[in-house]
This record gives structure tokens, sequence and C-alpha cells, in this order.
């Protein structure tokens, strides 16, 4: 208990300090529930408009509204941009401090990145269930909702899955943390992947939804565990076999991202230079 | 053995440099050049455990690069750092549980938590055990008179109260060694008076090891027993400050006020060094000219209304002393 304090310490704290920040939150729903509108009916219109390529589709209507509102929910689950605190603190060299500290750099910086994206994610998802699950059907728009999961195995599977998706984008956010105290600076990093992360978690589109020769790479890509493998678990595309698949393929990655981090950070740490005289 | 061992310590720098304008600009696209700054060319000192220890030099000098390696947030190129009988970068943890630091140009606080939260953060992260931290916190806050901030967020405290925050920040996993780097930068001379008052008591009722930079030679006057001088990288000297003052600037001041205006002094060994009026300040060296017959010897020759004797002020011999060695700023 006594080794984990100081990084229980370090979540807990991050966290309830995020989590006051009403403002941004309310942005950030808001900002989703217009994106997410505006996907749910370019769906309806393509399914519409196409009934046998529908017809075809790994995945019903349902399952790509549901999908889309948990994904516009979910977004600050991904890691969009390298961790803010960790950034200015390369900048202004503050970075030497959590050299100071008697505890492992790379799981301080990390449970302070997954508590950063968890506290953004869940006021953020909680005002989505309301608009999108509850308030939605209310004004009769049900076909247009976010759906429960529609078994309870599917339940089970996304609640073990979402807190993998929350390590595996934790530890690629600090490839991209890593990034930051190797070159000083955030920007290029968070331009390059932003975009790579929209695509490949699928965010932009269901990967599910992508053409049949891109569907295998897609799936084992390490962006999918973020977001897509959970979303699937949960609107019950993937099960079985498949379910399985996903969580240990979420595993795989964090395991391998965390690795990778290490080796990188170490590397990175030994010739840090620390700002200023 | 001594508490901290340095020897022939070294660290040098690349620098990133660019020509000016566009043209520059783009070449540096193409093409970066880099230039190796020698940080620290050959640093050789020891602490004894309970020393109270000054380390003054120019800006760049490589206080600041000294204190970093100390400290285990650098690696030095070569040499060697034993601290407590640990390297400390190759032995990290252990070694920052056991020292405590405040940068004066940072903060270790968090900016939008309260400092008391951060003060439970810092306590959790060093694993301090929770009776021992409620009764270090208790300490700190009525040494540092800390009651009145504690519930404010540490972006809103005034310098010298973030300063005294940082202070007891640094100090509440019980530290043997302190490292202050410039502690009294940019306060108000209360918040100095009572940084160093801390300092001071920390350093002889619980024995901390202090090791202080400082740009304020009044710091120096007030708190080290011995001051170490470092410029382009070397130890310049290590002494008692007086030591180091007799031995750089040995000459007394005298200022005299005449009755009428200040006359032509030609003596051997008095130099005048302002006239103003009917005041001198003359510059002479004891040892040449003994005190008393100078001032014998204005007041035979002419009507003197008030003489004062004095050293020459520490900014001055200080500068001087840099002067000597080239050890002004790059």
């Amino acid at each position: 208990m006594d080794a984990a304090r100081p990084y229980l310490a370090a979540f807990s704290s991050r966290f309830l300090l995020m989590l006051q920040y009403r403002a941004a939150a309310i942005a950030g729903f808001a900002t989703q529930c217009w994106w997410g509108g505006i996907k749910v009916m370019i769906y309806a219109a393509f399914f519409a408009a196409a009934p046998a390529a529908a017809a075809a589709s790994p995945m019903t209507l349902a399952q790509v509204i549901t999908y889309t509102w948990l994904a516009q929910a979910l977004l600050a689950l991904t890691p969009w941009s390298a961790d803010p605190e960790v950034a200015l603190s390369v900048r202004t060299g503050s970075v030497a401090f959590d050299r100071l500290r008697p505890v492992d750099t790379y799981s301080l910086w990390y449970v302070r990145g997954a508590a950063w994206m968890a506290s953004r994610a869940l006021p953020r998802a909680a005002l989505m269930l309301v608009g999108a699950g509850l308030v939605l059907p209310l004004v009769g728009l049900s076909d247009w909702a976010w759906k429960p999961p529609p078994t309870l195995a599917a339940a089970a599977a996304f609640a073990i899955s979402l807190p993998l998706a929350l390590a595996l984008s934790s530890a690629f956010l600090m490839i991209v943390n890593i990034i930051v105290a190797a070159t000083l600076t955030d920007r290029g990093v968070n331009v390059l992947f932003n975009s790579l992360i929209i695509v490949f978690s699928g965010n932009l589109l269901p990967l599910a939804l992508y053409p049949d020769w891109a569907r295998t790479a897609l799936l084992v890509q390490p962006f999918a565990g973020m977001m897509d493998i959970p979303l699937r678990l949960y609107v019950g595309q993937l099960s079985g076999t498949g379910a399985l698949l996903g969580l240990g393929l979420q595993a795989f990655w964090t395991v391998t991202l965390i690795l990778l981090g290490r080796w990188a950070m170490a590397r990175v740490m030994r010739r840090l230079e620390v700002q200023g005289g | 053995m001594p508490q901290i061992l340095v020897e022939d310590l070294a660290k040098t720098y690349r620098v990133a440099e660019r020509d000016p304008g566009l043209l520059g600009a783009v070449k540096g696209l193409v093409h970066r050049r880099h230039r190796t700054v020698q940080a620290l060319r050959d640093v050789s000192f020891s602490l004894e455990a309970g020393e109270l220890l000054g380390f003054i030099g120019p800006n760049g000098a490589g206080k600041s690069t000294t204190i970093k390696i100390l400290s285990g947030i650098l690696k030095p190129d070569a040499g060697t750092v034993l601290v407590n009988g640990r390297v400390p970068f190759t032995d990290r943890i252990a070694h920052v549980s056991k020292i405590g630091v405040v940068f004066g140009q940072r903060t270790q606080l968090w900016w939008d938590l309260p400092v008391s939260e951060g003060f439970d953060l810092l306590a959790d992260i060093y694993r301090v055990e929770p009776a021992r931290y409620r009764a270090n916190r208790d300490e700190l806050v009525a040494l540092l008179r800390l009651e009145r901030v504690l519930d404010q967020p540490v972006r809103q405290l005034s310098l010298g109260q973030r300063m005294r925050a940082e202070i007891a920040a640094a100090l509440l996993h019980e530290p043997d060694i302190l490292f202050l780097d410039e502690p009294t930068i940019g306060l108000d001379a209360p918040s100095k008076l009572a940084v160093r008052e801390v300092v001071r008591r920390l350093n002889r009722e619980r024995g901390v090891t202090v090791l202080l930079t400082t740009h304020d030679m009044h710091d120096i006057e007030a708190l080290a027993q011995r001051v170490i001088v470092i410029g382009h990288g070397q130890v310049l000297a290590d002494s008692p400050f007086e030591t180091l003052r007799a031995n750089v600037l040995a000459e007394r001041r005298l200022v005299v006020d005449f009755a009428h205006e200040a006359p032509e002094i030609v003596m051997a060994g008095v130099e005048v060094r302002r006239r103003q009026g009917q005041t001198l300040e003359l510059a002479f060296d004891p040892a040449r000219t003994p005190t008393p017959n100078l001032i014998a010897a204005l007041a035979a020759a002419h009507e003197v209304v008030d003489i004062h004797v004095g050293e020459p002020a520490i900014e001055e011999v200080i500068a001087r002393f840099y002067d000597l060695h080239g050890a002004g700023e790059a």
C-alpha cells in the first residue's frame, strides 16, 4: 500500500482538481453534441440511400448510432495531445522537480496523465448519456438515441474494456509526453497525433465499416484499443472469441507501449537539460 | 568521510545557434549549428554534515549546474560526486528522499492547489508517516508564519509568501541536506530576513547541512561561514568570507567632512575615491598607512568636522574578485 501511496495521491489530486473545470466540460459537451448530431444524420442518410449495402454492413444503423454517441462521449479518453502539465513543466524547467521526487518518474507521469483524461471524460460522458440516452427518446427521437448494451455479456466486456482503453491511452500519452520532453515543444506532436487518432481510433468512422481488405490491419493497430474495441464490445459487434481477442489486443498494446515508453524515457532523462541557469 | 564530496566535476552543454534574420532561419532548417559550452571544468570541494556553505559567482558561472548535479537531476560528464555516500544520478530515488531543494526561480508547489493540499500531496509522494508529517507541517507552518496562506491556491500568494511555502515544502520529509538556489531572489527586505532566519535556525537547531547560491551578498554575510566562489566553471576561492575580503580588498575607507571646500589630498598610499562638496571618501591600505596616523595628519592640516571609518561594501569585494579572475559574465 505504501508503495502505491505516491501514485494514488497524484492520481486523485489531479482527478479532483480537473473535475472542477465545469465550463470546459460543458463547452466540450456542446461541441461533441454538435458533431455527434451531424454524424448520426449522415449515417442515417447513407443507410437509407443504399439499402443493399446497409443490409450487408457488419453494423446496423442502430449500432452505428450508439457507437457514435459513445465515441463522442469518450473523446477525452483518447490521447489527443500531450499532457499540458508535462508540456508546461518541460518548457519552464519545473520538470526538474519531478526528478527530485523519490518516485519513478514514468509512473508518476502515467498516473497523472490517466487522471487528466479520466477526469475530462467523466463529466462529458455523463452529460452525453443524459442528452443522447435520455433526452432524445423523450423528445421522440429514439431511433437516433444512445441505446443500452444488447446483452449482459456485452455490458461486462465493455466494463473490462473501458479501463483497459484508459490504460492503453495513458501508455500512448506517455510516448507523446516523452517526445515533448525530448523536443521541448508540444506543437508538432499534437498536430501529428490528432489526425492519426481521429482516424485510427474509429472516431471518424467505426473501423468495422472500412473495406474488407483494410479491416484486419485496422483492428490490430494500437489506436483501435483506445476506442473502437470497447465500443464494438458495447454494441455487441464483437462477441465471443472476438471479444476475447479484442481485450487481448488492448492488453498487448498497453504492455508494449509501456515497455517502449519506459525505454525511451530512460534515454531522454539521461540527456535531459533543465532550462535556465 | 565528508557528507558531500565533489571531485574534478565537469559538465558541458550543447547550445543550438542560429544566424540572425530570415536567411539564418532558413539555414537553420538545413544545417543546425551547435556550440559546446563548458559549464563546469574542474570543480572539487567537500562539505561536512552541519556546514552552511555559500556558493557565489556571476550568472553562468556554474552554480546552478553544480546544484542540479548534486541533487541528481543532471548527470555530470566526468568527475566524482558522492552525497551521503551515494552517487546522486545513479541512485536517484534513495538520494532524493534525503535532500530538500528550493529553486528560487521556480515553484515546486502545484499552482492551482491550495498550499495545504500541496503539502499533503508531497507527504504522500515522500511517503512521510502521517503523525510525523503533521508534526513537521505544524512546526514549519509556525516557523515560516504560513497559517494565513494555507488555504490559498499557490498562484494567489505573494512572492515572499510563496518562497516561505516553498521552503516548508522542501522540508516536510526531514531532509539532511538542503540545497537553496537563489532563495531570496526578488524578495522584499522582511521576506529576505525571514528566509535567512529560517535557514539559520534549521542549520543550528536541526543540524541540516545547507548549500546556498545567491547573488545577494547580504545572504552570504548573514549566513555562510564558508564561501565558494565559482567562475568559468572552476572554483576560484574556498574560504571563510572574512579571509576572502582580506585577500581581495584589504583597503579601508575613510569618509571625511571638512569645514570648508574639500582640499586636495596628496599622500602616499591614499587614494581619493569620491569628492562631493565638503566631503571626501579616501581609500587606503591600513598595513601601509595606519588609520590613526592618517587621521592625525588630516586633522593637523585641515579643519575636520567629522570622520567615519568603514570597509568597502561586500558587493565591491566580490566585483573586484570577479575582475581579478576575469570571471565576469561571458
